[in-house]
C-alpha cells in the first residue's frame, strides 16, 4: 500500500464480501422455492427473496466499486485521498441504510413498507431492481455525491491518468443514470422506457467503463506492461462499449409499446455489444502473455483472466443469444434471460470486484501477496464458483429452451405453470449447482483466514 | 519523395512500445521486402479498430436494408422515387473532392510542408461543411413533408442510415480540426505525421460509407 488513505477501501471490500454471502444465501432460498413453492412461506415469500437477492447483488457490487475507487485513485493520482474521514463516514451511512432496507423488506409487507417510507409523496417503489424505499434512494444519492466529490477532488489535485478519468466518467455516469429511478411516469410504456436508462445504461454502459478501468489498473500492476499500451486498449474498449451499448438500449424496446424502428436499432447495435467484451478477453490474455514481471499474486492474475473470459461468455455470447428481435420475440422474459443474467453479472461485475479485492486485500493487510496455501485455496474457490455458474447458466438455458418450446411454440402451447412443471428437473440441477457455488464462496472467505505458509512481503 | 524505411513502420514512426504483438509479427515478415508496401496500415493502428467496427456496424445495417427490401420491393421502389437524387449526387462529388484534399494534405506533410498540409485539411473540412448543409436542406424537406422514422420501413432505413452517416461526418470534421490545429502549430514533420494519416484514414472511411450508401439507398431499384 503506497498511500495511507487507501486503507479506507478495506471496510468497503469486507462489507462487499459479507453482502455477497447474503446474496447467495437468498439465491439458494429462491432456487429451492422454484421447486418447493411454499418453502419458508409466509415468512419469506418468493418475491421478497428475489428482491433481497438482486438488491444485495447491486449493493455489494457498489460497495466493491467504491472500495476499488478508494484503493485505485490515490495510487493512480499519486496523492492521498481528499478526505478519508468522509469516505469512512459514507461507508457507515451506506451500510446502515442498506441493512435497514433489507430488514424492512424482510419484516414488513412491501405495501406497508411503501406507506411507512413516504411512497405516496413520490412514488418510486415497486419496480424491479429499483424497489428501494424513497429514503434509501435519497441515501444512495447522498452517498454517491459525497463519494464522487471525494474522488473527483482527489483526481483534481493529483496526476490525471486515463484509468482515473475513465473510472471517474463511469462513476459519474452511474450516479447520473440512477436519478432516473426517481422518474416514474404513470404511462407504463414511458415508465419502462426510462427504467432501462438506469438498468441498461448501468450494466451495459457506464459500469463497463468502471470494469475496464479496474481491470486495466490490476493488469498494469500484475504484468508491468507499459501504461501507454494498456491505456490505448482501454480507450478502444470503452469507445466500442459506448458506440454499441448506448443505442443497444433498443434491445429492451422491442415489445413494450415503443416505435418499431427500435427492433432494427436494438438488434443491430446490441449484436455488436459482444465486441468490447471480446476485446476485453484478448486484452487480458495479451497483457498477461507480455508480462514483464512475475507478480507473486497468482490468484489475482487468475481472476483477471477469468473476468475477461466469463464476461465475454456471459454478457457477450449469452446476451447475443437472445438479442435479435426475431429471436427475442420467443425468448423474451423466459429462463434464457435468467441464464444470461446470472453469467453476465458473475462474469463481469462479480469477477472484476473479486479481481480487485484479490489484488488489493493482501496489500491492505501489509503484504504483496497471500501465502501459497491461501492462494491455492482462493484458486479452488475461483474454479468452484466459476464452474458452478457455468452449470447454473447451462441448466437455466436448457430450462429456457424447453420453456419456449412448450409455452410459446407449437400448435397447442401450454400455460405458464404447466410449462414450469415440465422443467422442474433443470431447476433441481440448478439448485445443486448453487450449493457448489456456496461451497466455493465459503472457501473464498476461508482463504482470507488461512494461516498456513508464509505471506510474501512487499 | 521519401520512402518509409522499415524502422518508421511502428505506430508513431519512432521507437515506442508497439501496440500489439500481432503488429510485430507482421512487421518482421514484411520489412525486408519493399519500399512501398506498408507493413501496417497508415496512421495509428487504433483508428483501424474503429474503422473496422464502424464498417461492421454500417455493413450490418446495409445487409439488413437488403433483407428488408427483398421482402418489400414495391414499397422501397415507390418511396425511393421521393428522394432527392440530385443532392445525393452532388454530395457524393463533394465528399470525394474532400477526400482528395486529404490526400494532398498527407502528401504535403510527407514533404514537410506543415502550413500547406493545414490548408488542405481546412479545405477538406470545408467540403465536409458543404455536405452537411446540403444534407440539412434534404432533411428539412423530408421532415416538412411529415416523414419520420415511423413512416415506413424504407424511410426508417433512409433516415437512420443518413443520420448516422451525418453524425460520422461531424465526428470526422472534429478529428480533422484537431489534426489541422496541430499541423498549423508545426506538430507534424516528415518523420512523424501519423496523426495526419490517422485523420485521413477515418475521413476516407466516412467518404467510403457514403459511396456505398448513396447508390444503395438513393439509386438502385
Amino acid at each position: 500500500m503506497q498511500y495511507q488513505s487507501q486503507a479506507v477501501a478495506k471496510p468497503y471490500f469486507i462489507a462487499a464480501i459479507g453482502l455477497f454471502v447474503g446474496q447467495i444465501l437468498f439465491g439458494l432460498i429462491m432456487g429451492y422455492q422454484y421447486v418447493v413453492g411454499d418453502f419458508l412461506f409466509p415468512a419469506i415469500p418468493f418475491n421478497v427473496a428475489r428482491m433481497v437477492h438482486t438488491n444485495l447483488l447491486i449493493v455489494w457490487i457498489l460497495f466493491g466499486f467504491m472500495g476499488a475507487a478508494y484503493y485505485l485513485i490515490p495510487e493512480e493520482t499519486e496523492t492521498e485521498l481528499f478526505s478519508p474521514k468522509l469516505a469512512l463516514l459514507m461507508f457507515w451511512v451506506f451500510l446502515i441504510a442498506g441493512a435497514l432496507t433489507i430488514v424492512g423488506y424482510l419484516t414488513v409487507p412491501y405495501a406497508t413498507l411503501a406507506k411507512m417510507t413516504g411512497n405516496d409523496i413520490l412514488a418510486t417503489m415497486g419496480r424491479e431492481f429499483l424497489e428501494q424505499p424513497l429514503p434509501t434512494k435519497v441515501g444512495i444519492v447522498i452517498v454517491a455525491l459525497a463519494f464522487l466529490f471525494n474522488i473527483s477532488m482527489t483526481v483534481l489535485k493529483g496526476r490525471k491518468t486515463s484509468i482515473a478519468l475513465v473510472l471517474l466518467l463511469g462513476l459519474w455516469g452511474l450516479a447520473i443514470f440512477f436519478l432516473f429511478s426517481f422518474y416514474n411516469p404513470s404511462n407504463l410504456v414511458l415508465d419502462k422506457y426510462f427504467w432501462w436508462w438506469t438498468v441498461h445504461l448501468w450494466v451495459e454502459g457506464v459500469w463497463e467503463l468502471i470494469l475496464g478501468a479496474m481491470l486495466a489498473f490490476v493488469l498494469i500492476k500484475i504484468t508491468g506492461v507499459d501504461r501507454e499500451v494498456i491505456e490505448k486498449w482501454l480507450y478502444i474498449i470503452i469507445a466500442m462499449t459506448l458506440i454499441t451499448g448506448i443505442i443497444g438500449t433498443g434491445h429492451h424496446y422491442f415489445w413494450i409499446g415503443t416505435p418499431s424502428y427500435w427492433q432494427w436499432f436494438g438488434s443491430v447495435f446490441s449484436a455488436l455489444e459482444p465486441i468490447p467484451f471480446f476485446m476485453m478477453t484478448v486484452f487480458a490474455f495479451n497483457m498477461v502473455n507480455r508480462r514483464r514481471r512475475e507478480h507473486p499474486n497468482k490468484a489475482a492474475t487468475l481472476w483477471a483472466l477469468g473476468t475477461g473470459v466469463m464476461s465475454f461468455l456471459g454478457a457477450g455470447v449469452w446476451g447475443f443469444l437472445h438479442t435479435l428481435a426475431p429471436v427475442n420475440f420467443y425468448t423474451h422474459g423466459t429462463q434464457i434471460t435468467a441464464a444470461h443474467g446470472h453469467m453476465a453479472f458473475y462474469g463481469a461485475y462479480v469477477m472484476v470486484n473479486l479481481t480487485m479485492i484479490s489484488y488489493a486485500m493482501p496489500m491492505l493487510r501489509g503484504r504483496s501477496a497471500n501465502s501459497g496455501p491461501a492462494q491455492v485455496m482462493e484458486m479452488w474457490s475461483f474454479w468452484l464458483m466459476t464452474v458452478s455458474i457455468v452449470f447454473i447458466t447451462l441448466f437455466l438455458t436448457a430450462a429456457g429452451i424447453l420453456q419456449i418450446w412448450l409455452q410459446r411454440m407449437g400448435t397447442a402451447p401450454l400455460g405458464f405453470m404447466a410449462a414450469q412443471d415440465q422443467i422442474m428437473l433443470f431447476y433441481w440441477m440448478r439448485e445443486l449447482a448453487g450449493f457448489v457455488f456456496l461451497l466455493g464462496l465459503v472457501l473464498y472467505v476461508w482463504s482470507f483466514f488461512c494461516k498456513k505458509g508464509e505471506a510474501q512481503t512487499a | 519523395m521519401k520512402h518509409r524505411q522499415p524502422d518508421d513502420l511502428s505506430c508513431e514512426g519512432r521507437s515506442r512500445p508497439s501496440f500489439f504483438a500481432l503488429n510485430n509479427s507482421i512487421l518482421t515478415s514484411n520489412t525486408s521486402t519493399s519500399h512501398e508496401i506498408h507493413a501496417t496500415p497508415p496512421g495509428d493502428l487504433a483508428i483501424w479498430f474503429f474503422i473496422f467496427a464502424e464498417l461492421l456496424a454500417f455493413g450490418i445495417f446495409f445487409v439488413a436494408y437488403a433483407f428488408a427490401r427483398a421482402h418489400n420491393v414495391e414499397l422501397f421502389n415507390e418511396s425511393q422515387q421521393h428522394l432527392n437524387r440530385a443532392s445525393g449526387a452532388i454530395n457524393t462529388l463533394v465528399l470525394i473532392t474532400s477526400s482528395y484534399f486529404m490526400v494532398r494534405a498527407v502528401a504535403a506533410i510527407k514533404q514537410g510542408f506543415s502550413h500547406e498540409c493545414a490548408r488542405w485539411i481546412a479545405a477538406a473540412i470545408g467540403m465536409g461543411g458543404i455536405f452537411l448543409v446540403i444534407k440539412l436542406f434534404e432533411f428539412h424537406a423530408k421532415f416538412s413533408a411529415g416523414i419520420s422514422l415511423s413512416t415506413n420501413t424504407f424511410y426508417m432505413f433512409y433516415l437512420s442510415l443518413t443520420i448516422f452517416h451525418f453524425m460520422h461526418v461531424i465526428l470526422g470534421m472534429v478529428i480533422l480540426s484537431a489534426v489541422m490545429l496541430k499541423a498549423k502549430g508545426g506538430g507534424y514533420s516528415v518523420e512523424n505525421h501519423t496523426g495526419v494519416e490517422t485523420g485521413a484514414s477515418y475521413w476516407h472511411m466516412v467518404d467510403l460509407l457514403w459511396i456505398i450508401l448513396f447508390p444503395l439507398v438513393y439509386v438502385i431499384h
